[in-house]
């Protein structure tokens, strides 16, 4: 059979091209690899080689045609044993080539991941609501963040023997926030290892780590650092199972502290919610209480994908009640009702619920029953919980210290306008940081922050009080 | 666990076997002769690679594969001899973009691969992922990366996996010379030596990162000594040669596999095409492909040796050619004739 030698795509682009040159005359041999032609393509000069060996029994497309069709028969080869002048010159013509389309006209939309959590009943001012995933008559015990952060890790670490924590200063320094305080001597360094200072490098062998069926706990000394790793934390962790058809993954845990600290100036004060929130592939945690911390860190230590787990300096000394339970998993894609109102509502998550629990009370003693909800999770976004709690208040302000643009807050903004516009009396409004880094003077940090008196302006204004 | 025991990332480890201010450029290892089966297997698993490229690139031709389609033709002897050295199954491997040779050899399917190269459901990532991402457990095969140097600390990692589980496997790292000046590269190299991570870095140098030559993109181009500073030891190889890269490569999966830490083997070798199908390749000269190609030709030098030593007539190369051809052939059908993915398929393996 004699072979059809086709006007070759040389780009991505290209759609036509000019046959500058011919290298091989009518009854020259040619083996695979041979230069045969020259094309011009939309973007530079390139060579065409033989891809099958025989003799060229008919050249269809002159030298210095403009505009020939990719796909054109443009030479006929004849094969080993056939007789070049036989081969009869078909006319040149663009063939078609068309990939089968499979066939259902357009992708259907992603169904809600979470179902909406319940609501909390009877509303008394102020008065935390209980967390409906911890059962009736539990005990609770005074925890700080930190400790939360180090038991959730520990336990798991006992349950599972693929868990391993890495990062700098977490074994022998015991955490540079103290998170892995203890970690070290229980589990040895097999499991609790030092790295050095190269966040690109040890996120990528984790990631490694986790595609070979480990589960890393990567542990980032803030994530003003995890900058540098980023690349491997997207390209890597959150896209491989997406890539690979669903063949390998990443089972693993990035955290650290995240957002303004205090007085370290703009490179480490940065949250960076909205930043990971907005990439398929991975689950995002930003937990306030250490309950939650607790529940949610072991929720992701098993979790089989990659979950971003931001925790927050300024948070880890702080105390909050954990139930004394013996394997405490708070489900992960789930808002919780922390005070139930009826008057507005309030969205914030991780730090930005202390303003937020400030402004509250002090909008009771306004008179003002505030409903606040903690997102805790924001990806997969619990947004069925914002909105049921909008179609009770008509009204919403977010609550959050990252900057404003492409904010949480501006998310949530635009979910309510297409998912509950009907139920607004009011736009809604959201409090974040201000728009510029952080600056290290005492008084301009307490500036770009946002503070209770925001909210509760925000609130007022919605409420038209 | 106990701590005393305890060796990864443990500050307190003793420093012994750590001699970097010793540790010179290994010496090239030798190329051994080859058995007759080795090089009839070595002569069919190359030709298939380069039969299945030629295809690829047609196919790319003809508007079958999209984006960019990156070549192997040149470079075939590097991946057949590493091949030659590891355990199939057990050891990993993990390369860049350039890695459609690499998963043949490997024993991935070719309809499976080449399909993938089509986007259709019956390639190795149900055609989501293309030319560049690839996987396969079952031959350890962990991709099929897409940003330059990005696989280098992933193969470490696996590496990491493999001394976390006290097995004996090995991770065969592949990366190129322009890979070579990443910085990842260097932290990667740092903590391989550092925990005696059983990886073996092979440096596929081709003389060219995408356009850019190693000597006007490279300050050190002995790319063997890239891992001195750190006390790896390195070595170049003649990559067009696959007896010297299987020598190479039994010496440095050995080391690894013994516990002695990372390898680095800088494959000299040669891409005959662009760095991509929109490549023209303008930047260097005819006359140097046609002398490799004429020269070096890693494919050209198992047949003459085949010939020489009269392991195989014409005729039997020739049924060789046939066989892969065949195979080739199936795999460019069963990838134009396989479907397009399910459209529901856009919203699945986003998280489990």
């Amino acid at each position: 059979m004699p072979i059809d030698i086709l006007m070759p795509a040389l780009s991505p682009t290209m759609e036509e091209g000019t046959l500058s040159k011919w290298l091989k005359k009518e009854g020259d041999q040619v083996k695979s690899g041979d230069v045969i032609a020259e094309i011009e393509t939309d973007k530079a000069t390139m060579e065409v080689e033989a891809v099958d060996e025989g003799t060229i029994a008919k050249l269809l497309v002159p030298e210095g045609t403009e505009n020939v069709k990719v796909n054109t028969k443009i030479a006929v080869l004849a094969a080993e044993g056939e007789d070049a002048s036989a081969v009869s010159s078909a006319p040149a013509e663009a063939p078609k080539a068309e990939a089968p389309k499979a066939d259902a006209p357009a992708a259907a939309e992603k169904p809600a991941e979470a179902a909406p959590a319940p609501v909390a009943a009877a509303p008394i001012a102020v008065q935390v609501a209980a967390d409906p995933d911890i059962p009736a008559g539990t005990t609770f015990v005074s925890t700080t963040v930190r400790e939360a952060l180090r038991d959730a890790m520990a336990e798991e670490m006992r349950r599972d023997g693929d868990v391993f924590v890495m990062g700098e200063e977490v074994a022998e320094y015991q955490g540079a926030y103290k998170v892995t305080q203890g970690l070290l001597q229980e589990f040895g360094a097999d499991r609790v290892i030092d790295t050095p200072i190269t966040e690109h490098g040890f996120a990528g062998l984790a990631t490694g780590a986790a595609l070979a069926g480990l589960k890393p706990i990567v542990e980032f000394m803030t994530f003003n650092f995890a900058m540098q790793a980023i690349d491997q934390i997207i390209n890597s962790a959150a896209k491989t199972l997406y890539m690979s058809g669903g063949q390998l993954g990443a089972p693993m845990v990035f955290r650290g502290p995240n957002g303004a600290a205090a007085r370290v100036a703009a490179q480490h004060s940065q949250d960076f919610s909205s930043w990971y929130s907005h990439i398929p592939g991975l689950k995002v945690v930003v937990p306030y209480t250490a309950a939650d911390a607790k529940g949610l860190l072991k929720a992701a230590i098993r979790d089989p994908n990659p979950v971003i787990f931001l925790e927050n300096e300024i948070l880890y000394g702080q105390h909050f009640d954990v139930p004394q339970l013996d394997d405490f998993v708070l489900p992960i894609g789930k808002a919780r009702i922390h005070k139930p109102g009826k008057d507005v509502t309030i969205v914030s998550f991780g730090i930005g619920m202390t303003y937020a629990t400030k402004a509250v009370a002090e909008l009771a003693e306004q008179g003002i029953d505030a409903e606040l909800i903690d997102l805790r999770t924001l990806r997969p976004l619990d947004i069925d919980t914002v909105i049921e709690s909008v179609k009770k208040t008509g009204r919403c302000v977010t609550v959050e210290e990252g900057w404003p643009q492409n904010s949480i807050g501006s998310h949530i903004a635009s979910e309510l306008m297409e998912k509950a516009f009907d139920y607004l009396d009011a736009p809604v409004l959201k409090v974040t940081g201000k728009d510029v880094p952080m600056p290290y003077a005492a008084n301009l940090e307490k500036l770009a922050l946002p503070n209770v008196g925001e909210v509760v302006a925000a609130v007022k204004a919605v409420t038209y009080r | 666990m106990a701590v005393a025991k305890a060796k990864v990332g443990s500050k307190s480890a003793p420093a012994a076997g750590r001699k970097t201010a010793a540790v010179k450029s290994a010496k090239p290892t030798a190329a051994e002769n080859f058995s007759k089966e080795q090089e009839l297997y070595g002569y069919r698993e190359m030709l298939l690679i380069r039969r299945f490229e030629e295809k690829a690139g047609q196919m790319y031709g003809m508007g079958l594969i999209g984006g960019f389609c990156h070549l192997y033709i040149g470079q075939e002897a590097v991946v057949v001899g590493m091949q030659m050295a590891i355990r199939t199954g057990e050891d990993q491997t993990i390369t860049g973009y350039r890695d459609h040779g690499h998963m043949l050899v490997a024993g991935m399917d070719a309809n499976g691969v080449m399909a993938e190269l089509t986007g259709r459901r019956g390639g190795y990532s149900r055609g989501k992922g293309g030319s560049m991402h690839m996987f396969s457990r079952e031959k350890q095969f962990f991709g099929g990366h897409g940003i330059v140097g990005g696989q280098v600390s992933l193969g470490t990692g696996l590496a990491f996996a493999n001394r976390y589980r006290k097995n004996d496997n090995v991770c065969l790292t592949y990366f190129g010379d322009g890979a070579a000046n990443q910085g990842q590269v260097y932290e990667s190299f740092n903590m391989a030596q550092l925990w005696k991570l059983p990886v073996v870095y092979i440096i596929e140098n081709n003389r060219y990162a995408m356009g850019t030559s190693v000597s006007r993109s490279s300050a050190q181009t002995d790319f063997s000594r890239r891992g001195l500073s750190f006390g790896i030891p390195g070595e170049k190889v003649d990559g067009m040669d696959i007896r010297a890269v299987k020598a190479a490569g039994d010496k440095a999966v050995a080391w690894c596999r013994a516990g002695k830490g990372p390898y680095i083997l800088e494959m000299e070798t040669y891409r005959y095409r662009g760095h991509s199908m929109s490549d023209p390749a303008k930047y260097r000269s005819k006359d140097e492909v046609q002398k490799m190609r004429t020269e070096h030709d890693p494919i050209e030098q198992v047949r003459a040796r085949l010939m020489e030593k009269g392991w195989a007539t014409e005729d039997d190369l020739k049924k060789i050619d046939a066989e892969v051809r065949e195979v080739v052939n199936n795999a460019a059908e069963f990838a134009q004739n396989d479907p397009e993915p399910d459209v529901s398929e856009l919203w699945t393996d986003i998280v489990k």
